[in-house]
Parts: C-alpha cells; structure tokens; sequence
C-alpha cells in the first residue's frame, strides 16, 4: 500500500518520485498543447511554417540587403535560417513556459500535481515546431545544394543546450510570474530584443573582437554560433569558448531555475 | 511509524497548522515594482520589514493545531460554518498546498475532488477531455483506457463525445467531469461539496456513487458539505470544526446537532432588535446590482413583530436594493430546517402571479401570512430575488434564524414543536363511532 508523509518543509524527496509517478502528464500536457494551439484557425499548422518563413525574408532582406553584412561564404537566406531555428524555439518556449502556470492557475488551485510537469511540457511543446521548421531547413539546404560538415554530429550537444536553456529561463519566468505579473509584460521585451541582442540576422563576428567574451554572456551567442558550425561549418572564431561560457551559463540557468522553481512552488496555489 | 499502526489509519493528522499572510502582496500595481523601489531605497529596512512581517500581524492561522486520524474504511464528515478551515484542510490533504507545521500520514491512494471539471479544455472534444482530466486526476493512460466505456455510460453523453465540450449544456459538462472523477478508483476519497450542481436526478446519481464507494467497496471517504441531510446519510462519523481548530469529533447524530446549535447562535443577533432576521452591512450594495438588504418581522399593522408564534398572523417584511431599474422581477424565500429542508416557500412569482417591477434603489415589500404554521422550533430562511424560472438575482442559502416560540394552540397543554412535527394545522374528526365525544 502506498504510504505518503506530508510534513512542513519535508517534501523534497516525496517530489522527485511523484514527477517519475505523474511522468505521463508530460505529454498529457504537451498533447493538450498541441491540439489546442491550432484549433478555429485556418491554415492550422502551416503557422510553425509561416513564421519563421517570414522572418528568415524580413531578417535577409534588413540585414542582408541593407545592412549588407558578410554571410561567410553561405546564401543569406541560409545564414538567416540556421539563427532562427534555435532561436524561435528559445523565444517560443519561454513565452510559452513562462506563462504556463498562470494560464492553468484553475488546476493549480484544485488539484495536486508536480507543478513542473506543465512547464516543462510547454517547452515541450514548442520542440514539435522546431522539428517541423527543420525539416524545412532540410529543404532549404538542398535547394542551395548545401551539404553540412562531419561537425552535424554535434547538433544533438547544441539541441540539448538549447532545451536546456528555454528550461532555465522558463522555469524562473513561470514562477516568478505567479507572485509578479510584471514579467507578462518583461517577457515580451526579451523576445522582442533578445533578436536583436543574438546573433540571428547576422553572424557574431560582426562584434568586434574585443566584446566578443562579454558578448557570449548570452547563453544564445553559443548556441547559435554552434548551430552555424555543425550546419553550415562556418564559425566566427571564439567557438570553443563561446561554448563553454553558454554551457557553464546554461548550467546555473537551469539549476537555479529548478531551485527557485521548487522553492516558491510550496505556495503557488496560495498565491495565484 | 511501523506499518501495523498505519494499516489501520488510513489518514492521521498531527498538530497540523497552515498560516497565510495576508495584506501583503495585494493591490495590483505595486507588485515587483514596489518590491525592488523599497529594496533599492533602503536594503536594510526591506530586510527588517520583511522578517517583521513574518513574525507579527498581517497573517492569520486558517489551521492550527489540528490532530485527528480516519481509520481506513470509514466514512467521515467534516463539518463547519465557512471559515471554519474545512478547504484548507482538504487542500492539505490533497496536497495542493503545503502545511506550515505538522505532519500528514496518508497511507493509501488517495484522490480528491474539491471541484468538478477541473483541467477540462472548453476546445476539446469530450473524448480528449476524458482522457486529459483521467490524467491530471493521477491516472494512468492504460487506466483510462480501461475504464472509457464505463465512463462514458455513466455520464449519458454517448452522442456528444466528439463535440467540444464548450458546446456542452451545463448539465452535460458536469456530468462528463464526475463520470471521470468518479472512475478513479482510490482507497481514500476527499470530496467537497461538488454534488450542489446538476440536476437533482444526477445530485442523486453522485451521491449514490459515493454511497456505493463508501458501502461496497469499503472506501475511506473524507466528506466535507454544509448539507446536514447529506452528512447524515452518508457518514459514520464527523469532524466538528471551527476557527481553524477541531471542535470534536463524534457521531452523526449528536455533532450535526452541535453545528446546528452553533449555527444559530451566530446568526442570531439582537442588536437590531429581535424582529429583524437578517440586515446587510452598511454599503453593502456597492459592488451589487441587486442584494437583499434587511429581512425583518411585522405584524399586521406594520408594527415590528419580536415574537413570533404558531398560528400567528405575521408579516415578512423584505428589504432590497436593485442598482438600476428592472421590470418582472420576482422575490422570493423559504423556510427551512436548520439541516436545509424546505418547509414552506413564497414568492411573488410564480406562486401569486404578481408581476414586479424593481425601482432603481432601496424598497421593500411585505409577505403576509394569516396564519403561520409552523411548529415551535428554530428554522433557516433562504430567498433571494429571481427572474422567475429563469436565474437567481442574488440568493443566500442561510440568511438568518427564523424563531417560532411555542403558543399551545391546541389548547392540550402540548403545543405543536419540531421535536413531533414541522408543521401544525387546524382539523376537524368526524367518526362512525357513536361512542366517540368531545371529552371536556
């Protein structure tokens, strides 16, 4: 017979076994999600395709048309692409986590269960969109006969980081927004400049040298230089260590997001 | 804890105790913005007020110090007036929330139901929801699977399960919701008083299924409801609980008893005078369109009534607000039991065919009654205004305590009171038996 002891401050434990126990809720959620986003609409899914499509046109046409940057030997549109695809994933996924407990406050109130589950299925969720924007990126490579570089074998490495990264952030916009609905209007900043800030319509070695470090400080500066390299093979210079100040970066992010995650989650059906 | 001890408790429950703070964190816009100024301000004094704030006022103890254990296969009642902690005692319970001291001890599978429908998506069809609200409820998928016809044949909405359930009828979402929760199967239930909704043939339905869980398949089951006819029917023994602290604990007879005892005691306040019944904070009406402002006792010269007993000619007076001007409303209350049966009902529509037009502001109107029958006793007056047939304006369940004192009407030295029968009427015997005469 299943034996449970709730004790104040004593949970811990009881909540790594339950999140193994409710693990089918992941996908639940992320199902729920997924049925859901593109229901009344017309064109349905074609949206996850229609978006990036879109940006990658305006992102060329600004940066490289206008602003005529140098795209390392690559068709622009390619340049473009390669950015976008973590980084649309990134901005989805921390609007969507972020927002995810207070869009269920209802269940949070009512009914027990990891609170973690939704918000790493809403991260979940947006990874359906990056797969269907890859398969595009297939295609693309194909019609600029762009064969990627032995280096694709790391993709997976830089996918990880950036799942991790969304996971990180999202987990502390999620709780931060169930005290402090301010961030539903700070999210929307961070995306909006976040473009801007990563290197997504131009490649990081337009940033003079000198700030390149300073400039890796955002976690997504690695992980897009990194998925140029495994797509594309071209890399700015500072690679490795762009690597690595993203990977140490990316680990806080994560850990410490999981932390205060846990320790404000106690009080979410308080205070929502 | 060895496992003999808990075999036998299915829920043990020690000096448990949950504080929230209240007064902070309110007001919508000085959120964080508040919260960084004064950090940035003055560091120093943010840390101190802080840690005052945790220790002193601006935080109240909805639970304190409550200790109780459910053995396993028992059905139990929690009971209380509002306020009383019965929520956050079943949100513990069930883990929605974390105790601020005290321990749980729940050995079993438990499962909760403090609302119905919770987590269902207004865009997915009733099918997806099943499985979506199974899953969120703790079932697992190849459970659900399992139990999907059942479900879907105790629900009766066959016909509807691919439409989404947005375009449910009220009657069927609720239906669909407890179909699910009831599927779940645990050795321990909590149930709130989800069962006040749908229609009555299906209020019976729930309460059956619940009887069947607790009865047949000898079910731990934590029931809390304001319903003392539920309570009664469906529980072996109670939790009397008020203030955040349990009160007793004890049999069904004898702690419904004591609520009730209770309950009019803090509904009855004479500082009005005894005539009137109920009366609405001063502004009340602010945030309103309609309230019922002031329940009292008249008499037939619109005198205030203090007493009333059997037989008496009375008058209800019943004072209301309407914020804006309304054509066909109605009024109307009832007398009921302190356990919430219905005794006698009036109203203006659809009973006496007045039609009623609400004035934009205060008025009142009076409810005369030639002869009261009522036996001696204590009774609930519930009312409301309504738009006949069609919705409540405003409705309390438990506006106030209506006292009949005992007048001996039949002149038998035994005058009529609840303790025999609600209700006293005038009557006449007539008999074949010749030997049969008026004695005295």
């Amino acid at each position: 017979m299943t034996q449970l002891v709730i004790e104040a401050g004593r949970t811990e434990g009881q909540y790594w076994r339950d999140l193994w126990r409710y693990r089918e809720l992941f996908l639940f959620f992320a199902w729920r999600d997924m049925l859901v986003r593109y229901k009344q609409t017309v064109v349905g899914v074609s949206w996850s395709l229609i978006r990036p499509l879109l940006t990658m046109a305006i992102l060329t046409v600004v940066f490289g048309r206008l602003g005529k940057m140098p795209s390392g030997g690559m068709p622009y549109p390619l340049l473009v692409f390669c950015g976008m695809l973590p980084w649309l994933f990134f901005s989805m996924a921390v609007m969507e986590s972020g927002n995810s407990l207070v869009t269920n406050a209802n269940m949070i109130a009512k009914v027990y269960f990891p609170r973690m589950t939704i918000t790493v299925s809403s991260v979940m969720t947006s990874l359906v969109d990056f797969l269907i924007s890859g398969v595009f990126l297939v295609a693309l490579m194909l019609w600029y006969r762009v064969s990627p570089p032995h280096a694709v074998l790391f993709l997976p490495l830089f996918v990880l980081l950036m799942v991790a990264s969304s996971l990180g952030v999202g987990m502390w916009i999620a709780a931060l927004m169930v005290e402090y609905r301010d961030f539903r209007f700070i999210v929307p900043f961070i995306v909006q400049f976040g473009l801007y800030l990563s290197p997504v319509g131009f490649q990081s070695s337009v940033v003079p040298e000198k700030y390149r470090l300073i400039y890796a400080l955002n976690p997504m500066v690695g992980i897009i230089d990194g998925f140029r390299w495994c797509l594309l093979g071209i890399s700015g210079g500072f690679l490795v260590s762009e690597i690595a100040i993203s990977l140490v970066g990316v680990t806080l992010l994560l850990l410490s997001g999981i932390w205060y995650f846990r320790r404000t989650e106690r009080t979410f059906a308080d205070v929502i | 804890m060895t496992n003999t001890y808990l075999s036998d408790n299915a829920i043990v429950v020690e000096k448990l105790g949950k504080r929230y703070s209240i007064g902070r964190r309110r007001g919508t816009d000085d959120g964080m913005r508040h919260a960084i100024e004064q950090a940035v301000r003055s560091p120093l004094s943010w840390f101190r007020q802080r840690r005052e704030e945790k220790q002193r006022g601006k935080e109240f103890w909805a639970l304190r110090d409550v200790s109780f254990s459910i053995k396993s296969g028992e059905v139990v009642g929690i009971i209380g007036r509002n306020g009383a902690g019965k929520s956050t005692l079943l949100k513990l319970l069930s883990r929605i929330t974390e105790p601020t001291e005290g321990r749980i001890r729940i050995s079993g599978r438990i499962a909760s139901l403090l609302e119905v429908g919770t987590g269902f998506h207004q865009e997915l069809t009733g099918r997806e929801n099943i499985f979506l609200n199974g899953a969120i409820l703790g079932m697992s998928r190849t459970e659900i699977i399992r139990k999907f016809d059942e479900i879907v044949a105790f629900s009766e909405v066959e016909e509807f399960l691919d439409t989404p359930v947005k375009r449910y009828s009220s009657g069927m979402y609720v239906r669909l919701a407890f179909a699910v929760a009831a599927h779940l199967d645990p050795e321990i239930l909590i149930v709130d008083e989800v069962l006040a909704v749908g229609d009555a043939g299906f209020q019976k339905k729930c309460m059956g299924k619940i009887n069947d869980i607790a009865a047949n398949q000898k079910r731990t089951v934590v029931f809390v409801s304001h319903s003392m006819s539920a309570i009664r029917s469906l529980c072996s023994r109670v939790v009397l609980m008020e203030h955040g602290r349990v009160v007793s604990t004890g049999d069904v007879d004898s702690m419904t008893s004591r609520y009730l005892e209770a309950t009019v005691r803090s509904c009855t306040d004479h500082s009005e005078g005894a005539h009137v019944i109920f009366k609405a904070p001063i502004d009340a009406e602010n945030e309103r369109d309609f309230l019922l402002t002031k329940f009292e006792l008249v008499d037939v010269r619109g005198e205030p009534k203090p007493k009333v007993s059997t037989w008496d000619a009375v008058a209800f007076r019943i004072h209301f607000y309407s914020r804006h001007q309304f054509q066909s409303g109605a009024v109307e209350f009832q007398v009921r039991t302190l356990d919430g049966v219905p005794v006698l009902r009036f109203s203006t529509q659809p009973d006496c065919k007045i039609d009623i037009r609400f004035d934009s502001g205060h008025q009142w109107i009076d409810c005369m009654v030639a002869e009261l029958p009522l036996a001696a006793g204590h009774y609930v007056i519930a009312g409301g205004l309504t738009v006949p047939d069609v919705k409540y304006l405003c409705w309390s369940n438990e506006i106030g305590i209506l006292e009949v004192h005992p007048k001996d009407v039949f002149s038998s030295g035994l005058p009529p009171s609840t303790g025999r029968a609600l209700v006293a009427s005038k009557n006449v015997w007539k008999s074949n038996n010749i030997a049969s005469r008026k004695l005295g």
